[in-house]
């Protein structure tokens, strides 16, 4: 089959909750208005039966195919969705929108507070993956759509997929969480919070009142350079870097000899360009308040109908296997028919967004056959 | 249509709801689903194989059968089939006990392993014996339980097990005589008394 690309793609942005109708939040206070950015790929049908909502990891945005119109850029996760790929374009109807407390056009610590003219800061509520997909709820509400052939994401867009389907499985035909968990092990609120304390010790993070002064650069690099050896695994980096120097002899300076040095500032450094400081300490609490464990998953149903495909990956430690057959192990409680695959590969975390071909596969035959009733 | 496959399936009611352990490829469950509308879950290991079901349709996990059970609620399916696996499981009476806490009726296939040419290859040759049910040289085998229809009447019995239905396989078709000396394969049907 000949897979295209979707070209240039524009965002779109759909604006609710505006006072005093604000959208409640999970930590009891209110947020409003509320804008999020948007994309969407293919064309809605008659009966609005074939939409796919896709949900971002940590540090993505709404713009996961086809170019932006600015610089062309591909979307973060291209090789999945556009004709012909996993999630084909020419059957289905894609949506992917950027999460509330983002930077990528959805309200965040960065947006305009309209009661002071300013950036909220810190003054931004503290959010939770359930108040993302409340937002997102929103957003289908707004487009008509009943019920939602399927919602897929990995990592953090994962645990949206997981909290979709436990808390609208009415709305949900079927859910793929991959390399997700059901809540953080205290490893990863671990790292999550020397991610928070790298950003927050940088003088320049000014306690998040920094917006008139610039980012806090050297924190947010350090933080997202933690995050990227947690996405890597030990044998990607060392089929990557090796050993291998950037110049022919060591320095013997405190420079980066090494080039996995060298890729960590380059990456780190580059984040700083397009990543809010703020926005990536609101969503990794998010991230570590997650918690749908035990009986609060599918909390009200006793025989599950969404059906789930579970997808992890054997080198990725960051969301190891086991915390994917957690979430097996629960839909069997709830009898629940389930796909899970533990793929193959050696990419550790990262593989969700690399072994395309793999998941294709599975994602493709996997909504092929979602019954419909 | 391979006979076992045959079998099995002619014991299956329409719609009903179905867990293979063992699942292979797929090819049974995708017949069942196909022929007699039923609602299949199948359980492998094996990745290539668990993508095949996949490529089919089918729900599929992939993992192992001794933790695979656990986690399911009491009859949850009608019927759970553990054709041609059982003589690979090492904890086959957990899984057996399982099998039959979580499915009304369980379907059970296992090469017998007191056939007349394994009695003969065992007594004349002194060897390990290899047939058509029992294809592999003691190196590389995947199995670790080898047991007889003699045997599994007995377990039965012993565990107060109810025997429904037993088919039992020579090479062209079912046989009813002699059949633990006589039949390559059996298939049996058993539920809790």
């Amino acid at each position: 089959m000949k897979k295209e690309s979707l070209g240039i793609i524009d965002a779109q942005y759909f604006t609710f909750a505006e006072p005093p109708r604000r959208l409640k939040l999970q930590s009891g206070r209110s947020l409003g208005p509320v804008t999020l950015a948007y994309e969407t790929y293919g064309t809605l049908n008659d009966k609005k039966t074939n939409a796919v909502l896709v949900c971002h990891a940590l540090s993505g945005d709404a713009h996961a195919a086809g170019l932006s119109p600015d610089d062309k850029t591909p979307g973060w996760w291209d090789g999945m969705i556009g004709p012909g790929k996993a999630l084909d374009t020419r059957q289905y109807f894609v949506i992917c929108s950027n999460v509330i407390g983002g930077c990528k056009g959805s309200t965040g610590p960065s947006s305009i507070d309209p009661e002071t003219g300013k950036p909220y800061a810190l003054d931004f509520p503290m959010i939770t993956i359930a108040d993302m997909v409340e937002a997102q709820r929103n957003l289908i509400d707004h487009l008509g759509i009943e019920k939602l052939l399927c919602v897929i994401g990995g990592s953090m867009g994962g645990m949206q997929a997981l909290q979709w389907a436990s808390a609208h499985p009415d709305r949900v035909l079927s859910a793929i969480p991959i390399a997700t968990a059901l809540k953080h092990s205290p490893q990863q609120i671990a790292f999550n919070e020397v991610i928070r304390q790298s950003i927050m010790a940088d003088p320049a993070w000014r306690k998040g009142y920094y917006y008139e002064h610039g980012q806090p650069e050297n924190g947010l690099a350090v933080a997202r350079m933690i995050g990227h050896i947690t996405f890597m695994s030990d044998q990607s980096m060392e089929k990557k870097f090796s050993r291998k120097l950037k110049k022919e002899n060591l320095s013997f300076q405190f420079t980066d000899d090494f080039e996995v040095e060298g890729y960590l500032r380059y990456r780190g450094y580059n984040f700083v360009k397009r990543f809010d400081a703020n926005s990536y300490l609101y969503i990794t609490k998010a991230l570590d308040y997650f918690d749908l464990s035990g009986d609060s998953f599918l909390a009200e149903i006793k025989k599950t109908t969404v059906r789930f495909l579970v997808i992890s990956f054997k080198s990725d430690w960051l969301y190891p296997p086991y915390q994917s057959q957690e979430i097996v192990r629960l839909l069997k409680r709830k009898h629940g028919y389930t796909t899970y695959s533990d793929l193959t590969s050696t990419y550790g975390h990262d593989a969700f967004l690399i072994e395309v071909e793999d998941e294709t596969r599975l994602i493709k035959n996997f909504l092929a056959h979602i019954p419909q009733n | 249509m391979k006979l076992d496959h045959q079998i099995i399936a002619d014991v299956i009611t329409e719609e009903a709801h179905v867990l293979d352990l063992g699942c292979g490829e797929g090819e049974l469950l995708a017949y069942l689903r196909q022929q007699k509308k039923a609602q299949v879950q199948g359980i492998e290991l094996d990745e290539d194989q668990m993508h095949a079901c996949v490529v089919k349709g089918l729900t599929v996990l992939q993992g192992d059968i001794e933790s695979g059970l656990v986690d399911y609620p009491d009859a949850c399916f009608d019927y759970v089939i553990l054709n041609q696996i059982m003589q690979e499981i090492r904890k086959a009476d957990f899984v057996l006990q399982e099998s039959l806490r979580v499915g009304h009726r369980v379907i059970v296939g296992f090469p017998n392993f007191a056939h007349w040419s394994v009695r003969l290859a065992l007594t004349f040759s002194g060897r390990t014996p290899i047939n058509d049910a029992l294809p592999y040289y003691w190196f590389e085998t995947p199995n670790v339980r080898f047991l007889s229809i003699r045997d599994f009447i007995d377990y039965c019995k012993k565990k107060d097990i109810r025997i429904e239905k037993q088919f039992f396989l020579g090479k062209q078709g079912t046989i009813s005589f002699l059949p633990n000396l006589l039949a390559q394969n059996a298939i049996f049907v058993i539920s809790k008394k």
